[in-house]
Parts: structure tokens; sequence; C-alpha cells
């Protein structure tokens, strides 16, 4: 056994590491290193989720009075579409996998790269063009066919659906590479002596995601493939007037579009398995038991997409079969949650920031699933269909879910990222305004659903002004929050504390990497082991972090 | 091409890569990775064979009805060529394997004369579609002239197909009647013209059904795609074609040629189903 | 087998013999199943005209592609992809079959042919 030495690490900030090795726009835009590559996709993706969040905001603005607020009902169509589309396509999906994954992904397995570094660039190149023909389509005017294509308007509306769906093409590649890329990585790469179950449980959530992003996602390309050739040769393939069939269309759509759902879930769930194990100073409570759910939610996602399509024309028949599979799905979440919860159980919990986080996610995606099983009986999905109850439910799945551990995530590999350590205090305030102001935000759009506010309009009847202004200032408060957050992040940057290799003292060997690593990430050989065995460190006042405790044999 | 290898013996292959450890690990790694990528070509394909199920399966007379215009013997032909381009490229990969240089140029070239055979054959399949507005979706106007079914043609074998029917009007010739205007629903349709008449393949082609615009959307879009396909892997040949003229391959590196191979072996394997379903509709 | 090639170390070098008797046997089915749309079998030619196909698929896989030889995960990996196209497939044909029915004829208008 080697007597590597967390401190043996150069120190964080000031020697040579990834980001300072070489310098120059075009050392960064065709770097092999999937750290870089992984920051990018950070830059980039956050400057997504700020776009697309102001058109949330632009949305909330609208909606605060019955009629007209801001602007007209066409232009309204436009920016729901685009809000989606953009949230969906190039954050969320790519969010935690591409940036986040990519980043720690070859640290976690002790490797110097992941397995198809070119394939990597190609990804984040391929990300660059397909959201900038996305985004071209506002220059063009904006869509306004929802961010689902349905057709028959998709192919029927005069706007411009063709860019936005050649933009969501493009970016499927993107997201298929980076998953083929991942499966590949975790099979090849692993070090001799780590098995699959030697793996930290983010892997294994990655895993699955990269499954369901290889299986899943080529459908969504020839479903573009067909919209466009729909407008633009009049292929009628979902054109009724054409003899076509527009239900074909939701089952091509809902086919990636539900799997969809779990590249984004999954991953979060990944971060959530770590930060709550690292901030509990436990084991992790059901490893095996986390690791097989993971492959099942993405083997059962496969199999529930017509739960998207009850009151759509869809067969009496498949509605049932679907309804009953659906409810399948939650057994395997539910697992996780249970694995959580027991893994705080008398555990010496840390309320730090990315923890905070966790909480929130654990409470808040709580919701989000329950509510999934209402809209997932088919007697009440009848009723709820279309109403704000399922816009309540998806933004408590994908906004209270995915981007609240996104968010756990970033701070909690935050200084392994930049070598930086953000403001602490800062971090829980915003945490927690950002909770509060989602809650306030969403739940009322639960009651205003149960009340039969259908999604997507413009104008409402009087009676739910309240709710939709209540929703509107929670919508303003979660903005603070992000504000907030951005504002320390990027201090951070400049005025952080230097952070050592392993501030939180986690077990997994992305911590035994300086902080920010080296180029070729280890400067010794990391040592394999249990990532969830916390019993061989001590804290080390002189840095703020833990490092390993030598083994006692070397020292007699 | 080859990132820096430092730090490793001094006797590694040009081509290996700073992160993996032997020649071997990269080849499994990117030979599993093209795996994965054929698998997102099948599903790719896979939902163009879904919408193809879904329709022939609704609405059986279009099919049956308008695959009389496509030429199998043409279909046949492009088969069979494209199966000598599996073998020219298998045994390819066997020459990269072993290191023959000179015997690896010639099987590339001929599977890629092979591939700009298809794809000329497919050309002159479209061009007979698209004189006879035998086209997608609002393009469908099949012209008033006299149009012979490929079946009744089928005796000439690489003639050109639209010669033969202009020639063979009397024989099993059959003017594209307009569809009928009635109330009729999407869902029921007798099939006229298939069943009892259509013994031998040389049955009249009978009224044609409505909606046969669909099944030439479902032919251009699978054709067609699967066409793309065929010119991208003869990008890849030329590439290929290239770098072993440079001799940068032999037998501890040969893995593009493989890699290449597998991709062009699928785009044959899409086109052993695509041809049946859309050609040999009894 | 092809030990005495001198052939890569960690790959399998398939002989001349084997790739021409899996192209002599690939011609013959595509010639098999041209002929055999002259014989009516009723609704069982879509099924011989898939099956034959099926046959010179698996023979590609096979031989051509090696999965005969190299690690059999890539052939759980082709088979999976296989399965997901088969539940599309399947449940997309299960379902319109149902639906079909519930179709109001003339609801959108048709073009005129």
């Amino acid at each position: 056994m080697s007597t590597h030495d967390a401190t043996a690490a150069p120190p964080a900030v000031g020697g040579e590491n990834y980001l300072n090795c070489s310098h120059g726009f075009r050392s960064w835009i065709f770097t092999l290193d999937h750290k870089r590559i992984g920051v990018m996709y950070l830059a980039s993706i956050l400057s997504f989720f700020l776009l697309g969040g102001i058109l949330a905001l632009l949305i909330r603005t609208e909606l605060l009075t019955p009629t007209r607020t801001l602007m007209s009902a066409d232009d309204y169509n436009k920016v729901f579409t685009l809000h989606g589309a953009i949230m969906i396509f190039l954050f969320i999906i790519p969010g935690i996998p591409a940036a986040l994954g990519n980043f720690v992904l070859p640290l976690m397995l002790g490797a110097k790269d992941v397995a198809l570094p070119r394939l990597n660039l190609a990804s984040y190149h391929l990300y660059l063009i397909g959201a900038l023909i996305a985004v071209l389509s506002i220059v063009q005017g904006g869509v306004d066919a929802g961010w689902t294509f349905y057709a028959p308007y998709s192919t029927t509306t005069n706007t411009a659906v063709v860019t936005l769906t050649f933009g969501v093409f493009v970016l499927g590649f993107s997201s298929v590479f980076t998953g083929l890329n991942f499966i590949v990585t975790m099979h090849k790469m692993r070090p001799a002596g780590m098995g699959w179950f030697d793996m930290p449980l983010m892997l294994w959530a990655l895993y699955a995601t990269s499954i369901i992003q290889v299986l899943a996602t080529p459908i969504l390309g020839i479903t573009m493939v067909l919209l466009i050739v729909e407008r633009v040769m009049g292929i009628g393939i979902f054109d009724p007037a054409l003899g076509g069939d527009p239900v074909l269309y939701q089952h091509f759509f809902w086919f990636y579009s539900h799997p969809a759902v779990y590249i984004m879930i999954l991953p979060a769930m990944g971060i959530i398995s770590e930060v709550i194990s690292v901030f509990s100073r436990k084991h992790i409570f059901g490893y095996r038991a986390i690791a097989y759910s993971s492959i099942a939610i993405a083997a059962f996602s496969f199999l529930v997409w017509g739960h998207h399509m009850f009151t759509s024309g869809q067969s009496d028949l498949m509605n049932m079969i679907f309804s009953a599979l659906t409810f399948s799905v939650s057994i395997p979440s539910a697992v996780k949650m249970f694995n959580w919860l027991s893994t705080m159980y008398k555990g010496s919990i840390r309320f730090d920031t990315p923890m905070i986080y966790a909480l929130s996610f654990m409470f808040l995606f709580g919701i989000g699933g329950l509510t999934g099983l209402f809209l997932g009986s088919l007697a009440t999905d009848v009723h709820l269909h279309d109403t704000y109850f399922v816009v309540a439910h998806f933004h408590y799945v994908m906004f209270g879910g995915t981007v609240i551990a996104f968010l756990a995530g970033l701070h909690y590999w935050w200084p392994k990222m930049f070598g930086r350590m953000y403001d602490e205090k800062w971090g829980r305030i915003s945490a927690i305004i950002i909770s509060v102001g989602f809650n306030i935000t969403f739940f009322t759009q639960f009651v205003m659903g149960s009340q039969g506010m259908p999604r997507r309009y413009y104008a409402y009847v009087d009676k739910f002004e309240p709710y939709h202004v209540i929703s509107s200032i929670g919508s303003y408060l979660m903005a603070a929050g992000f504000f907030m957050t951005a504002w320390y992040l990027v201090k951070s940057l400049y005025r952080g504390r230097p952070a050592p290799a392993n501030p939180w003292g986690g077990a997994s060997m992305e911590w035994q990497a300086a902080s920010p690593p080296v180029l070729h990430n280890f400067t010794d050989e990391p040592v394999g082991g249990d990532p969830y065995d916390y019993s061989n460190q001590d804290y080390d006042p002189a840095t703020g972090g833990y490092v390993l405790r030598k083994p006692e044999v070397s020292d007699r | 091409m080859s990132t820096p290898h430092e730090g490793r013996d001094e006797h590694a292959h040009p081509h290996l890569q700073h992160h993996f450890e032997s020649m071997a690990q990269q080849y499994d790694s990117g030979k599993f990775g093209m795996w994965l990528f054929l698998v997102t070509e099948v599903l790719l394909f896979g939902g163009l064979f879904c919408a193809y199920a879904v329709y022939r399966a609704n609405h059986p007379e279009i099919f049956a009805y308008a695959h009389q215009f496509l030429d199998k013997t043409l279909g046949g032909l492009n088969t069979l060529v494209l199966i000598v381009s599996s073998l020219t490229m298998a045994m390819a990969v066997r020459c990269a394997q072993l290191g023959q240089q000179r015997r690896l140029k010639q099987m590339l070239a001929a599977t890629l004369l092979c591939a700009c055979i298809f794809l000329g054959v497919k050309g002159v399949e479209y061009e007979h579609k698209w004189k006879h507005g035998l086209l997608w979706g609002t393009h469908y106007v099949p012209q008033g002239e006299t149009v012979a079914p490929a079946d009744a043609a089928g005796a000439a074998t690489t003639a050109e197909t639209t010669a033969a029917a202009a020639a063979a009007p009397a024989d099993g010739g059959t003017t594209l009647p307009h569809a009928a205007t009635g109330p009729q629903g999407l869902a029921d349709h007798s099939q006229p013209g298939h069943g009892g008449a259509s013994h031998g393949g040389h049955g009249p082609a009978g009224p044609a059904p409505r909606n046969v615009h669909l099944f030439f959307g479902i032919y251009f879009v699978m054709t067609g795609l699967h066409g793309i396909h065929v010119l991208a892997g003869m990008i890849a040949i030329v590439w290929l074609l290239r770098r072993s003229a440079a001799g940068e391959f032999g037998p501890e590196y040969f893995a593009p040629v493989d890699f290449v191979g597998l991709y062009w072996h699928l785009v044959d394997l899409i086109w052993i189903f695509l041809f049946p379903l859309l050609y040999l509709i009894h | 087998m092809s030990k005495h090639h001198e052939g890569p170390t960690y790959a399998h070098v398939v002989p001349v013999r084997t790739l021409l008797g899996v192209f002599g046997a690939l011609m013959f089915l595509t010639i098999l199943t041209y002929a055999v749309t002259y014989v009516d079998l009723g609704a069982l030619n879509i099924w011989v005209a898939l099956g034959i196909a099926l046959v010179k698929g698996t023979l590609v896989a096979l031989v051509f592609m090696h999965l005969l030889w190299d690690k059999k995960f890539y052939a759980v990996v082709l088979m999976s992809a296989l399965l997901c196209v088969m539940i599309f497939i399947g449940i997309a044909l299960l379902d319109s079959g149902q639906y079909q029915a519930d179709l109001i004829p003339d609801f959108a208008p048709g073009i005129v042919q």
C-alpha cells in the first residue's frame, strides 16, 4: 500500500493546475481535457439558465393580471415555448451529466481522462452549434408551438419551428456523444481493483443516465427529422390533413422525452447520494439497492411514455397498461429516498450549503414524485391534464429535483473545480431563499391546477388572480436567491479562501486530487477503497480540510 | 492526431493516446464506443421502421398498391451490390490486420466503387419517380400519362426503367385512377387489387386507395436517410484510403478500418431489411 | 482459426474462406427472397421475407461484424437496442390498431389527389 497523503498534493492555488497550465482562447475551445470541457459546459449551461430564467420571469410577470400585462398573446406563446425548450434542451439535459459529470467522472475513477476525449470535445462543439441554431430561432421571430412541438400545430404554424427543431436535433447528437463516452469510460477506464460495486453512486447514476441517452435520444433525432421533413417537404406522416397520424407523433416524441426526464433526474439522485453520505459522516445505507434502483429506473423509463397521452386519443387498452407501469417507477425512486433517510439516521449531520440543498431536494422531490402518482392514475389525470397541476408537478421534479441537486453538486465540487471556497454564510442564506421562493411559486400552482386553471393560458378567470400574484412574487424571491448565488460564486473566484484538497471530508477519489487538479488529474496514484468510508480521515485545521490518516504500519 | 504520450516507455505506439495503458485498451474502448454508436443508428432507423409498421398494419392497401411502382429488380441489384461491398469491407479489415497494404487499398477502393454503383442505381430509381410525380405528401401528383407498375416491366433487368415503362404500356400498364372522393374513412378500405387477382406479381394495379402518397413519403425518408448514411460511409472510406496510402495501418493499429467497417456493415444490414419491406410486398 | 497468421495480438482475424462462405450465403438468400415473392403464401409472405432478412442480418452481424469472436457484451449491447426498437414498434402498433376504430372519417380535410 502506498502511504499517499493528500497534503502531499501541491498547494491549492498557486501551483500549476489545469486552469493555468496553458492560456488563450484556443487552449480552451480545442482542449481535450475533460475538466476544461466540463467548465466550458458549465459556463454555457449557466448562460442559458439565465436566459431561460429571464423568460420565466417574463411569463410570471405577464400572469400578474388576468389580461394583458406586458406582452401580446402571441409573444406570450413564444416566451413560454422558448422557456421550455431552452431550459430542457440547453440547460437541464446537459446540466449535470455534461458539466459536472464531465468534470468529476474521470476523477472519481482515478483516471486521467474520459475514454474518448476527442468525442467529448465534439460533443461540446455540437452543443455550441445546436445552441446557436436554437437561439437563431428567436432572431427569426420565435416559435409558438410549445416545447413539445405537437403535430399538427407545429407543422402548420408559421413560426421558426424548423430552426428550433434542427437545433434540438444537433443537441441530441451532443447528448448521445456524452452518454456514449461515459459508458465506455466506466467500462474501460476503471482502475484495476475497482469493481462495479466499488464505484461511487454518482457513477452508477451517470451510467444509468448514459444508457438512456444512448438508447432514447436517437428517437428524438428521427422525430425532429420527420418534423422538419414534414414542414419543408410536406411529407404528411404526422399531418392528419394528409392522412397522417398526429398521435403517432406523440408516441415518437414521448418515447424519447419521457426517458429524458430520467436523464435529468438520475444524475441529480447521484449527487444527492454523495452529498447526503458525506455531510452525515456516515456510510451510505443500502449501497447496492441505490445502485440497482438507478438501473431499474433507466429500464422502467422506456415503458411508461404513454402516461403523457392519456387524453390525446391513445387507446383505452394502452392507457391502462401505461398507468399500471407508471406506478412501478415509483418503487425504485422510493427505494432511493428511504436509503437516503436511513443514511442520515444517527449521522452527525453538518448543514453546509450542499447539504441544505440536498435536504431541500428530498422535500421537493418527495412532493414532486407523489403528485406524479396522481397524474399517473387515469381517472385523476383526465381532470388534471393540461392544468397548472401538471406545471407544478414537473417543476417540483425538474426544478425542485434536478436544479436543486445541480446546485448541491455545484457547491459540493466548486472548491475542486476552481480551488476556492465560496462564502458559506451567503451560500446557506441563498439556499434557503431559493427553496422558500420555489415553494411559494409552485405550491400555489398545485392549488390553481386542482381548481381548473389550464396551463399555457394567457388570459384567465379573475378568481385565479391572487394565486398568480403569489406565484409571481415567489418567482421574484427565487430570482433574488439566484442572483445572490451568482454574486458570491463569482466573488469567490477572486477573493475566495484557497480550497484544501478535501474540504468536506469526501472519501471518493476526486478528493485525493489537488484543488484544482493538475492537467492529468493526479500527482500521485490515487488510493482506492470504499468511497463511503470516512473512518481513516483526520481534520487538518491548518488547511481547513481533511487528510487521509497514514496507515499505522508505515509509522513503525 | 496523436496526443503526446509523456511518461510512457519509449516503445509506445505513436497512435497510443496519453490516457490509455496499451493499444489493446485503446482499441477496446474505441470498439465499444463504435458499437454504442451503432446502437444509436439502429434506434434512429428504428423510429422509421415504427412509422412503417404502423402505416403498413393499418393501411395495408396503400402498400399493396404503391409498391408496384418500385422496381424490385433494381432494388435486388442494389442489395447484391451492397453485399459485395460488405465482403470487400470485411476483406479490407482483414488486410489491415495482416498489414497487407496493397490489398487493403484495393479492397477499400472496391468498397467505394460499390457504394457509387449503389447510389447511381438509387439515383435512377429516384429519377423515375420524380418524372412520374410519384412523390411524397402534396407532391404526389401522378401524371395523367400511362405509368407501368414496375412489376410489369420486371423482365428488363438493367434497362432504363422509364424506357421500359414507356415501351410497354399495353403489357399490364395502367392509367393511375384518381382517388375516390366519397366519404371514405381512413380506417375502412376494402382492398381492391390486393388478393385474388394479383397472383404471380403480374396483377393489375387496381384502383388507387386513398393516401398513396404516405407510402412514397415513407419510402423517400427511409431510403433517403439510408442514402445519406451511404454517403457518410463513402467519406469515411476516402479518409481511410488517404491514411492507408500513407501506410498507417498494420497489425498493431487497424482500429479506424475496423470501426468504419462496422459502420458499413450496419448500413448494409439496414438495407437488408429495407429491401423486402419496401420492394417485396406481396 | 488463424493462429499461424501474424495478425494483431488483441483481435481475431477472420479467414478468407469464412468470409466467402458468408458472402455466398447472403447472395443466395437475396435471390431466394426475390424469388419467393412470385409464390403466393398469403399473409405468410411478409414473415418469410422478414425471416430471410433476419438470417441475412444475423450472418452479417456474426461474421462480418466479428460478433462471433468478440466480447459477448457487444452482442448484448446490440440486442438491447433491438429490444428497445421492438418495445417501441410493438406498443405503437398495439395502440394505433386500437384507436383506428375511433377515427372520425374525414374529420381532417384530406387533400384531393
